[in-house]
């Protein structure tokens, strides 16, 4: 269980996020949702711990994350995948070697064993046969998969997404949700996924959350905010520009 | 103009504690052996085996040009025979370990806070954070313990072949006798001196992993920020070579006299 109690965190003088609460059951799925520039990547990071707050508390199955120090987080992080925005694929390694990389660090396999996990996991990321190739060989979708396979790869509990689908045309963004909810389902996971793309935040997630202004302004399901008359909603629902 | 030295000296100071907290917390992970033998491998054969060419001409032509001017100033006093032992003093216990480290942080330190600037720059710092990884453990520990270990046989390289260049000189160019010359140079150089070449060798290759490595990790954003870093880790990292010089030559010349060697 995920959560997070009364955050703020602000970057010199602009706050990003100012008093966000929210809870996420375990095997949930939750698309954050909200302009850009509005802190739904700066919340995740806090969620990983990888962003310390101002003020608040981020609570990984009890445990308060902000009051840990970077080794301790560690612990904490291996229950964790991500998949970031520009994949981050470690670029001086081939794709196995990206997606392998938890397993060498943290599990005690042989070469084989490791070979064969980096290949089942290509396989459920519909990417099999790459094991050889290097990052910068990849399109942009490819990447994202990987940076999947990598996150996978050592079956964590929780797996955070950030903007998976930005980028990519329509044709790659359906083929990665589709991979979203095949790996939720698969792996029964706990998914985050931070998105400004509606079509993907309603089919990714069985809950919504919207940030506006650095607050939580909907904390619903994807039928009740589509259905919601709220303006502010409605304006972001329908993609209408400020007058 | 008070407010612009003081953002300076307050700038100075954060960063001189922010390196102290990490070569603390790199000490300790290497203490403790969490960092991985392969990765550790492959640093010596980048900063060691790779900068085998830029230190070897470094050295063989420091100790000629030093064979030539000390052979012409010791020629008009009939000392032509001391050559060598001036030769060999220096580069043991000063040109040797400064030069080479300075030719190293060059290379290997502007190489390191490139490839950690442009890791933080895309996200990969991060990456490695999210997969359980500390980056001190990953990148920091095997750079500088390779570093600690490829600088002193860089310096042993750099040394040898100075001398060795500078006997070709001293004797083929200008006829120095072979024989007083090898003898003088043996009954001037002591054991010290190579001594105090070594323990050089082994702070300067931390010095350079270090402000590489930590330059590297708190680059700011964007391709100005990798470059700026770069530069910088080659720029403080050689100032603080030449500058720890002077203050380890005195304490160690001292150490050497106190305690007879």
């Amino acid at each position: 269980m995920i959560e997070v109690r009364d955050l703020y965190k602000s970057f010199g003088a602009q706050p990003v996020l100012e008093d966000v609460s929210f809870l996420i059951e375990n095997s949930e799925s939750v698309a954050i949702i909200g302009r850009s520039g509005g802190g739904k990547s700066v919340l995740l990071k806090h969620i990983i711990g990888l962003l310390q707050p101002d003020a608040g508390a981020v609570l990984i199955n009890g445990e308060n994350i902000v009051a840990m120090n970077e080794r301790q987080l560690l612990r904490v992080r291996r229950k964790f995948g991500m998949v970031f925005q520009g994949a981050a694929l470690f670029d001086s390694m081939t794709v196995a070697e990206n997606v392998a990389f938890g397993l060498r660090r943290h599990e005690h396999l042989t070469e084989a064993e490791i070979a064969k996990r980096v290949a089942a996991t290509l396989d459920m990321v519909d990417l099999p046969g790459t094991e050889k190739k290097n990052p910068a060989e990849l399109s942009g979708g490819m990447r994202k998969r990987v940076g999947l396979a990598r996150a996978i790869i050592y079956e964590p509990q929780i797996l955070l997404y950030d903007e998976p689908t930005t980028g990519l045309d329509p044709i790659v963004s359906d083929s990665i949700d589709k991979l979203i909810i095949r790996v939720r389902d698969q792996l029964k996971v706990t998914s985050i996924v931070v998105t400004h793309d509606m079509r993907s935040a309603r089919r990714v997630g069985n809950h919504v959350i919207m940030l506006h202004a650095g607050r939580v302004y909907a904390n619903c399901t994807p039928e009740a905010l589509f259905a919601s008359q709220d303006p502010v909603v409605r304006q972001f629902v329908d993609g209408v520009a400020d007058p | 103009m008070n407010f612009l030295a003081g953002t300076w000296i307050g700038e100075w100071l954060t960063g001189l504690g922010r390196i102290t907290l990490l070569s603390r917390e790199a000490i300790t992970s290497a203490l403790t052996f969490k960092f991985s033998r392969r990765d550790l491998l492959y640093q010596i054969y980048f900063i060691g085996i790779k900068s085998q060419s830029v230190v070897l001409v470094t050295g063989a032509f420091t100790g000629m040009v030093l064979a030539v001017q000390t052979y012409i100033q010791f020629h008009r006093v009939k000392m032509d025979t001391a050559t060598f032992a001036v030769v060999s003093v220096s580069m043991c216990s000063e040109l040797g370990p400064v030069l080479t480290a300075l030719m190293v942080s060059g290379r290997v330190g502007a190489a390191i806070a490139a490839e950690l600037g442009t890791m933080r720059v895309t996200e990969q710092i991060d990456a490695l954070r999210t997969l359980a990884t500390h980056p001190i453990d990953y990148l920091v520990v095997p750079r500088l313990i390779a570093s600690n270990i490829a600088l002193p046989l860089l310096t042993i390289e750099s040394m040898a072949i100075g001398i060795a260049a500078a006997y070709v000189v001293g004797v083929g160019l200008y006829g120095i006798d072979p024989a007083y010359g090898w003898w003088n140079m043996l009954k001037y150089s002591h054991d010290s001196d190579v001594m105090i070449g070594m323990v050089k060798s082994v702070v300067y290759g931390g010095i350079i992993a270090l402000i590489g490595c930590y330059k590297g990790l708190s680059c700011s954003v964007g391709a100005q920020g990798v470059g700026r870093a770069t530069t910088e880790a080659v720029v403080y990292s050689s100032i603080t070579i030449l500058i720890v010089n002077f203050f380890l030559t005195m304490v160690l010349e001292q150490l050497c006299i106190i305690l007879g060697i």
